[in-house]
């Protein structure tokens, strides 16, 4: 038998962190328990961080919002702040697993399971969200673009956990999308996913473009050529087809039992036309 | 580890390794198997429980967790031997089957109506969508989760 410790604060969960060393966090459980119906990882204790209350829900933070990382999905859906301010967010959110994936689960938890089809990454990546990371030594922040490391791999440290992420609210935005693409509506891992704030100008320009795409890339793929490219752009079908050939250059994918690579390449590309033609 | 919760109405106090699956503890220790496990890896929504009337798939809980708890099982939805109106709807409206998926489908059903009670199919088909079934098509479980709705709203004082 294995122990699971339930802390309810921070100076009950420093003393089980940094004297169990090999000891799993988790907070919803559907991922690690998943994983673990598999024999693998096989923790010799599990540390649940569902009842750490000063961790979750939303805080607003003059121009950002702060969302506690054992907040669930469905509280985050349930928050006028998120549905309101950050409609990317909220939109990815909802496709998310399925209701009660959606009750268990949390942000947190995507965040550290960091697998690039997880479906809260693209908006957070577009956003510019900064995570918060605390451990009994102290409290770090970073950009998530640098937390997340690679398929499943961050920058936590051992003792450390995920308490937040501070997202600023867009501003001047009037496109937020988010497209996911994959077997099914629900309970579905997205094959290619697309998160995109656009700014448009009178003339039909794009002022400024924030495009993060999922699932086709060893992270999360942002593409400075892509949004550079696009800046101060007229959209015609030229820009369009131009624009969406760089994405196809940008993305990494790779083959696996949900889509190929060359399939994955072209609906990266394909997102980003739709959303372009839409301005028209 | 001594766990304390309300299971289906009444207190309990159980001992119960803190690592132990709770759709292993439902089903196994406490003999309540009406609580079914489809693939245990939260896709298919057959073990779904309430949790302070919250939907949630015991597959992927651990018995600590329970601890301070109110769960709900598909035994708990019956009172007295009255079925409760969801249960109702599935027997009229033919929404049964194999049976298989039948209690996840009723207790999300009901956890949906008691958030949404005005969920039309749209809302009702999103709402089940955490839960498989792979013989009636859903189409007689959304007919019949639309007719406990309606029951559910007339019998409640406007």
């Amino acid at each position: 038998m294995r122990e699971v410790h339930l802390p309810r604060t921070p100076e009950e969960l420093w003393p089980i962190l940094d004297g169990e060393p090999e000891v799993a966090v988790y907070a919803g459980g559907t991922d690690l328990i998943v994983r673990m119906g598999t024999g693998r990882p096989d923790p010799p204790s599990l540390v649940c961080l569902e009842r750490m209350e000063s961790w979750r829900g939303v805080r607003d933070e003059s121009g950002a919002l702060w969302l506690g990382a054992c907040t669930t999905f469905s509280e985050l859906l349930r928050s006028g702040d998120v549905c309101g301010r950050l409609p990317l967010l909220a939109a990815a959110v909802a496709t998310l697993g399925s209701p009660q994936v959606r009750n268990m689960g949390t942000l947190g938890g995507n965040l550290c399971t960091a697998s690039p089809a997880g479906d809260s990454l693209p908006p957070l990546y577009v956003m510019d969200a900064a995570v918060e990371l605390q451990s009994s030594r102290g409290t770090r922040r970073m950009p998530i673009r640098e937390f997340i490391t690679g398929p499943g791999r961050t920058q936590l440290q051992r003792g450390e956990v995920l308490t937040g992420v501070r997202v600023g609210i867009p501003q001047g935005f009037q496109v937020h999308r988010f497209e996911k693409v994959g077997q099914r509506k629900a309970l579905a891992c997205a094959i290619a996913s697309m998160a995109a704030l656009l700014k448009l100008s009178g003339d039909g320009a794009v002022s400024e473009g924030r495009i993060a795409w999922g699932s086709v890339g060893p992270t999360v793929v942002v593409s400075a050529e892509v949004e550079g490219f696009l800046r101060g752009r007229k959209v015609t079908p030229a820009t369009v087809e131009e624009a969406a050939a760089l994405a196809e250059r940008a993305v990494a994918p790779i083959d696996d039992v949900r889509g190929s690579a060359a399939y994955r390449r072209q609906v990266a590309g394909n997102l980003l036309r739709k959303l372009l033609y839409e301005t028209l | 580890m001594t766990i304390r919760f309300v299971l289906n109405g009444n207190a309990v106090q159980i001992e119960a390794p803190a690592d132990r699956r709770v759709v292993d503890l439902l089903r196994e220790d406490l003999g309540l198997t009406g609580t079914k496990e489809g693939c245990g890896g939260g896709e298919c929504g057959a073990c779904t429980i309430l949790i302070d009337g919250e939907s949630r798939l015991s597959c992927l809980m651990l018995a600590a967790q329970l601890e301070g708890r109110a769960v709900t099982t598909i035994e708990g939805m019956t009172r007295d031997g009255v079925l409760h109106p969801v249960q109702e709807a599935f027997v009229r409206c033919g929404a049964v089957q194999c049976g298989f998926c039948t209690p996840g489908m009723i207790l999300s059903a009901s956890a949906l109506l008691k958030q949404r009670p005005d969920a039309g199919r749209l809302e009702i088909r999103a709402g089940l969508s955490g839960n498989l079934c792979r013989c009636t098509g859903y189409a007689k479980i959304v007919d019949a989760v639309e007719e406990a709705a309606a029951e559910l709203r007339g019998k409640k004082p406007e």
